[in-house]
């Protein structure tokens, strides 16, 4: 197995945020989701994937080569898609591309006509002139020109309707359809991940909550509704997220099969989507419900 | 072939596959030795996970219903005969005692059982 993607206890430290120890690592072939609360640190983890801030301790490598010695033979094997437009607004389609092409060794016109031909667009146009996904298939278009081997793209569905959402994620998985490829895109809409990511990474307060295979996540977590008879000391410091009202309680819980054993048909077992196991996960937990 | 996935239902997605596969295998729907689409493109038409679509042929590879063969991709695996009908024995078996079962609670004896099964298998 190699890892396309493989960081080592990495650390940054600012004034008011740290993103502390981050282990995360990317099989070839395969798209990883990476979830989080705005501000939980999936920006700065892809800032410093993407060498464009320093670390302060830890490893980074992608394709095997450390991200800060080998920077430039490592991004022209990278596709960057970021949430915001980076490119110049007063210039064209076709301006654009002619600027950027030369940095890439292995620029494929072809391509890029292909997907400008699929996505519609117009190489007249200016970049202000272009819709909010428009931008993003531009950018998508040219971080896909150039044979990359990993797809990095930052909130790349944040701000999109469900319709560009789907053609963005249908493009993916033909993508991926070559099992040298490998996505890696941070999001909060996590219902685009729930169809198609292999791995799911979770981070709050900068810290690595889990990677996991999507499927057994969906699978071994569920969450649990009950009376508040049912709670006892000795089970509590287990539930995540647990709130606690007049009528009972909610909880997430990592591992279903015990909870059946547990409890038994005296609570209620419901299936999580990811989005249920983001909020269990960051809820504060030093929030009380009303009294 | 036809897939269809649920996402309101119970069952996970690769059980699903793996059942509905199944099915049409059993069934002779698809036939021996029949090709079947690579995990890659399985899990693009889909819309779902590399993972996923792995973990269904994985699954039907074990129950030994299909083969793969590295570089070529995977297709329908010689069903073992004897095998087939031992299972549908054991699922006639499984009917049967349910039957039995039924036929005790409304105070049926084993003659009219009989008669009954007689009457039903002659048709």
């Amino acid at each position: 197995m190699s890892n396309i993607l493989e960081m080592t206890n990495v650390s940054k430290r600012y004034k008011d945020f740290s993103l502390k120890n981050v282990n995360l690592s990317l099989e070839k072939g395969y798209i990883m989701g990476f979830i989080g609360p705005n501000g939980s640190g999936k920006s700065t983890t892809i800032r410093l994937m993407m060498n464009l801030i320093k670390k302060d301790s830890g490893t980074i490598k992608l394709f095997g080569l450390d991200s800060e010695k080998h920077e430039l033979a490592i991004k022209d094997r990278i596709g960057f898609v970021y949430d915001e437009n980076h490119f110049y607004e007063d210039l064209t389609i076709q301006e654009i591309k002619d600027f950027v092409r030369p940095f890439y060794t292995k620029w494929d016109e072809e391509i890029f006509e292909k997907y400008v031909d699929q996505f519609e667009l117009s190489s007249k146009k200016k970049i202000k002139e272009l819709s909010k996904g428009m931008k993003m298939k531009f950018s998508l278009a040219v971080a896909l020109s150039h044979h990359a081997e990993l797809l990095i793209m930052d909130e790349p569905t944040s701000g999109l309707d469900p319709l560009v959402r789907s053609e963005l994620l249908e493009v993916l998985q033909s993508l991926l359809e070559d099992e040298n490829k490998s996505v890696f895109f941070s999001t909060h809409i996590t219902s685009d991940l729930d169809k198609i990511a292999d791995y799911i990474t979770l981070i709050n307060n900068g810290i690595i909550q889990f990677t996991k295979p999507k499927d057994e996540l969906l699978e071994e977590y569920c969450i649990v509704k009950g009376g508040i008879d049912k709670l006892d000391e000795a089970n509590r410091e287990k539930w995540i997220g647990l709130r606690e009202n007049a009528f009972g309680f909610e909880a997430l819980s990592s591992n279903k099969q015990e909870v059946r054993q547990h409890f038994g048909d005296s609570v209620m077992i419901e299936r999580p989507t990811l989005e249920d196991i983001l909020v269990f996960f960051t809820r504060r937990a030093d929030r009380v419900s009303s009294y | 072939m036809n897939i269809l996935i649920s996402n309101s239902s119970d069952e996970p997605i690769y059980m699903q596959i793996v059942n509905q596969m199944r099915e049409q295998i059993v069934k002779g729907e698809l036939a021996e030795a029949e090709m079947l689409p690579s995990i890659r493109s399985l899990a693009k038409e889909l819309k779902i996970s590399v993972i996923t679509t792995k973990r269904a042929y994985d699954e039907l590879e074990k129950e030994g219903l299909i083969e793969t063969v590295a570089g070529k991709g995977s297709y329908v695996a010689s069903i073992n005969k004897d095998m087939l009908r031992e299972t549908k024995i054991k699922m006639i078996e499984e009917k049967m005692a349910e039957a039995i079962y039924t036929a005790k609670l409304a105070g049926l004896s084993l003659e009219e059982l009989q008669e009954m099964l007689l009457l039903l298998y002659e048709g």
